[in-house]
């Protein structure tokens, strides 16, 4: 990183007062991102927040870095321009579930599909907070909001399991309750060479306050969810007393002693998509953590890549030639 | 018209000043090839010409029926000219539905070369053609050359290992070198440009070559004309070293030569569309300068790359095409709202929706003027020809980095498919417009203006430049502001910037008298046709002139006065009077009289000179 690591957390604060609403998720998140800048020494001029439009995607104007606040579900091709022209920065995109769920599908599996080497935190709230209250695309089916007064009949998508259908090479899950496991998955996500998708499970306190406090509230905690860590046994419950394995195609509860170790590196995304749908089964621990993490080029490197190539192989293109090239005849 | 004899022939070899010539046949039969080649061969013996590649959406709709029908057009000449011509003295048809789609625009009198093999009593179904044409007295009239095209090519390729199907589909160069004998063209670009093309397939460039020669030896052993032509070369112009561009190679040019001149590096996001895919083509293979180029998952992603590609201190550009366009609105108003600079090609095609992406139109112009979200001024400049693409291109450049703002570049399918020789510019007398990025903190200000109204650029990665920008509304110091004076201010601003580009452009030029009883105002691709047509009426007596916009908005600041000479304004336009309805609303003093096309194909001479004509007898 720089030669700056006497930066400290406020360093990365920008004069602009923050405007989300008191209690929002978005604080926390915000907080932690910018203590992680600077303990990683992080040099605020090579750095660019990329957002589009959103609670969430205020995000930029906290920060004393570079930021772009672009439209709404476009951000990751922004990104995309912005780290095929100079993939020196540090770029880190900011969204949320209805930004890159829905109007910007598109943009997000090909971003993560072109393995464009930035961060994307994706803030899910389960909800469209800045209109105030409509569902989202995650939004669990029966979800009873203005637009759906009779509950949402959309079937929700899963984060995680889209971005390993969209071929991610870098997939994982925190909370926003927990500034140290946020911490530390920000860390693994930073230091991963390619698009790092970070799903931070975020409480929109005035539209769908504590959504997820069935799951992760600290009384259940530890019985529903299970922390995915690289290379050690997936083991959870109160007393660190149960443990996962997997069994065919399916993901069962064993002891502790039974339980697999997590790999994110397998050849196939399949383990990593086993997990994911664990959201979806009652009886099953809800992961958090690392789901994936493989190398794969990355596009903005072999773009420039194949111009050094060029350059190299063709020599320096030169106008002149290229406009006096092909069949040309005099006039005189 | 001399007739001279030429020496060891009986055939006499006559000059002509001009010939207007029409390949037509299956989209598969390599029409657009052959006419290429015979663009290129002209060009080199030194004649003026225009071209009209005309073909169909399809990439091969089905086999033998009229929307199969694919074209190309070209006028060559001992003159000076202007377009492709009205009408063509010569058709070269290579079945029934080529020669029944074309045959109506031929010149009464005109020479019709057939392939007589093409017209059995299948290949007359597919062309929904109750009698033959050969023989139902649909060709009185006019001259015709019958020649069973698809036997001789297998005669002249007896020797050949390749199968028949093969060895037909060589019938466009033995046609190609039938027309070469009787228009007395060289054959050596040709044979030559074939041994390039199937470098790798040596028994396809030999079956080719062979076919070339063949036709050109069928002229050449006097079966089949009365006489051959020869069509001089011009002196009408100027010296200099020419080589044959479209306008899309132009564009990809300019493009390069536009960022050079800035000391940017260009940055392409596109999304294939026609009739603009070949620029993302075409500089996909110059990475050599630096050029990057992307193809997105969409049209927005095209816009929003480029876009981010600036924001990083790069040229953005992006090309498109009318449906495209309509896509990128937002992220366009982005860039106003912003401030950076961005490049917008828009290649039009006939429209609306998904119109007939291969034919011509100039209607995407209220689009890219006004279409838009909010009030979100750009400005808009428009090509004439091929060769005049590449000099707005590189004006196009300029005013998005001298301004910071996105500009919209129009051309049209007349343009980015046709050619035309071009005279190779002096590079040196390019002027440079290099941009000069933010560094010094001291006093900076995000939004701060220069005199032209223009914000400062900064590089992110500068050490304490570091600033947030974007959609929302904001204050000088680039902050987000929903205050009500700022933001009346702020879009006072961005007009003013935008009405400032005016300031930089040249005086105006009125070709003919300054006063008279007509201008003829015209934009984009029609200018060749207005040229001949205002040329054509001033010399039967008229007292007309003709004015050319480059810059569509902001228009020109002496454009009024111009008008002032005038008694009426004729605007032709191939839209519904987009062009007159905007002179309407800003100079409503003045007379426009709007005449309007929409067929998809380009205005004929003839039907601008008896416009102008009708106009002023009455
Ligand atoms: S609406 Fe919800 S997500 Fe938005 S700022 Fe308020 S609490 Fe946060």
């Amino acid at each position: 990183m720089s030669n700056q690591a006497t930066l400290t957390k406020k360093d990365f604060q920008s004069d602009q007062e923050v405007r989300w609403c008191p209690g929002c998720g978005d604080y926390v998140i915000l907080s932690a991102i910018q203590k992680h800048m600077a303990e990683v020494g992080a040099d605020p001029s090579k750095v660019v927040f990329v957002s589009g439009i959103g609670c969430s995607s205020r995000f930029p104007y906290y920060m004393n870095t570079y930021g772009f606040h672009t439209i709404h579900g476009r951000a990751p091709a922004f990104a995309t321009g912005i780290k095929a022209a100079n993939p020196e920065l540090d770029v880190w995109l900011v969204t949320g579930d209805g930004d890159a769920m829905s109007i910007g599908g598109n943009h997000f599996i090909h971003a993560l599909r072109r393995n464009l080497n930035m961060n994307v935190l994706m803030f899910n709230n389960q909800i469209y907070g800045l209109t105030k209250g409509q569902y989202s695309p995650t939004s669990p089916e029966g979800k009873k909001t203005k637009t759906s007064p009779m509950g949402a009949i959309d079937r929700p998508f899963n984060p995680i399991s889209l971005a390993l259908g969209a071929n991610g090479t870098f997939a994982a899950r925190t909370l926003d309750t927990d500034s140290k496991h946020m911490a530390k998955v920000f860390s693994a996500a930073h230091n991963h060479q390619g698009a790092a998708f970070v799903e931070i499970l975020q409480n929109c306190v005035i539209f769908n306050k504590d959504f997820y406090n069935d799951t992760v509230a600290k009384d259940v905690r530890a019985e529903k969810t299970i922390d995915l860590i690289p290379g050690e046994k997936m083991i959870f419950g109160t007393e660190s007393e149960k443990g996962l394995r997997v069994n065919g195609w399916d993901v069962e509860v064993c002891s502790a002693e039974e339980a697999d170790v997590w790999d994110p590196g397998t050849d196939s995304s399949a383990p990593a998509f086993l997990m994911s749908q664990m959201d979806d089964d009652p009886n099953l621990p809800m992961p958090l953590g690392i789901f994936r993490q493989v190398e794969a080029t990355c596009y903005d490197k072999a773009v420039n890549q194949q111009i050094d190539e060029a350059v190299a192989n063709e020599g320096p293109g030169d106008l002149k030639e290229l406009i006096w090239s092909g069949n040309c005849w005099e006039i005189d | 018209m001399t007739t001279i004899q030429q020496p060891g022939s009986e055939l006499p070899l006559q000059q002509l000043e001009s010939v207007v010539i029409r390949f037509a046949g299956d989209s598969g039969d390599g029409m657009q090839i052959t006419g290429s080649q015979f663009t290129m061969t002209s060009a080199l013996v030194g004649n003026d010409l225009a071209t009209l590649p005309d073909f169909p959406a399809e990439i091969r709709a089905p086999v033998g029926t009229r929307p199969g029908v694919s074209g190309f057009q070209l006028q060559f000449s001992a003159n000076d000219i202007h377009t492709p011509g009205d009408a063509p003295d010569v058709l070269v048809a290579m079945n029934p539905a080529a020669l029944v789609v074309n045959l109506s625009t031929l010149k009464p009198g005109g020479l019709v070369v057939v392939n007589t093999g093409s017209f059995k009593a299948t290949d007359l179904r597919k062309a929904r053609l109750e009698t033959n044409p050969l023989e139902d007295g649909s060709l009185d009239g006019f001259r015709v050359i019958p020649v069973d095209i698809n036997q001789r090519i297998l005669d002249a390729l007896a020797d050949s290992e390749l199968s028949k199907k093969d060895k037909a589909r060589c019938k466009n160069f033995y046609t190609l070198g039938l027309m070469y004998w009787v228009y007395s063209r060289p054959l050596e670009t040709t044979m030559e440009w074939l041994a390039v093309k199937f470098a790798k397939k040596p028994d396809l460039v030999d079956a080719n070559q062979k076919a070339l020669q063949a036709g050109y030896n069928a002229g050449d052993i006097h079966e089949l004309f009365q006489g051959r032509y020869e069509v001089p070369k011009t002196d009408a112009l100027p010296a200099g070293t020419y080589r044959n561009i479209n306008g899309n190679q132009a564009v990809a040019l300019g493009v390069v030569a536009g960022a050079q001149l800035a000391g940017l590096r260009p940055v392409l996001g596109s999304y294939p569309i026609t009739p603009a895919s070949t620029i993302l083509e075409e500089l996909a293979a110059l990475k050599r300068f630096g050029v990057i180029t992307m193809q997105l998952e969409d049209e927005i992603a095209a816009v929003c790359a480029a876009i981010g590609a600036s924001f990083a201190g790069c040229l953005g550009v992006t090309s498109t095409s009318g449906p495209g366009m309509a896509l990128k609105g937002e992220a366009m108003g982005l860039a106003v709202s912003a401030e950076l600079p961005l490049l917008i090609l828009d290649i039009q095609r006939a429209g609306p929706s998904t119109g007939m992406p291969t034919k011509v139109e100039q209607s995407d112009l209220l689009q890219a003027v006004f279409g838009r979200n909010g009030d979100t001024p750009m400005p808009v400049l428009a090509a004439s020809s091929p060769a005049d693409a590449l000099e707005v291109t590189i004006d196009a450049c300029r005013i998005a980095v001298e301004f910071m703002t996105p500009v919209i570049f129009l051309s049209d399918n007349f343009i980015a498919n046709g050619s035309e020789p071009w005279l190779l510019p002096d590079l040196d007398t390019l002027k440079e417009f290099p941009v000069e990025f933010a560094t010094n903190p001291e006093g900076h200000q995000t939004y701060k203006r220069d005199g032209k109204g223009s914000r400062p650029w900064v590089k992110p990665g500068t050490p304490n430049m570091a600033f947030r920008i974007g959609g929302l509304e904001k204050d000088t110091d680039g902050n987000i502001s929903y205050d009500p004076d700022n933001h009346q201010s702020m879009t006072d601003q961005r007009h003013q910037k935008v009405q400032n580009v005016a300031n930089t452009y040249p005086p105006t030029e009125v070709v003919g008298e300054t006063k008279g009883d007509l201008l003829v105002l015209g934009w984009g691709s029609s200018k060749g046709i207005i040229t001949q047509a205002t040329i054509d009426s001033r010399q039967a007596g008229r007292r007309v002139s003709r004015v050319h916009l480059r810059n569509v908005w902001p228009l020109p600041n002496d454009l009024d006065e111009v008008f002032d000479g005038f008694k009426a304004i004729l605007v032709p336009e191939m839209n519904v009077g987009q062009l007159a309805r905007v002179l309407r609303s800003e100079m409503p003093h003045h007379n426009f009289i709007s005449y309007s096309k929409v067929t998809g194909q380009p205005f004929l001479v003839s039907e601008i000179t008896e416009k102008i004509a009708t106009i002023l007898e009455n």
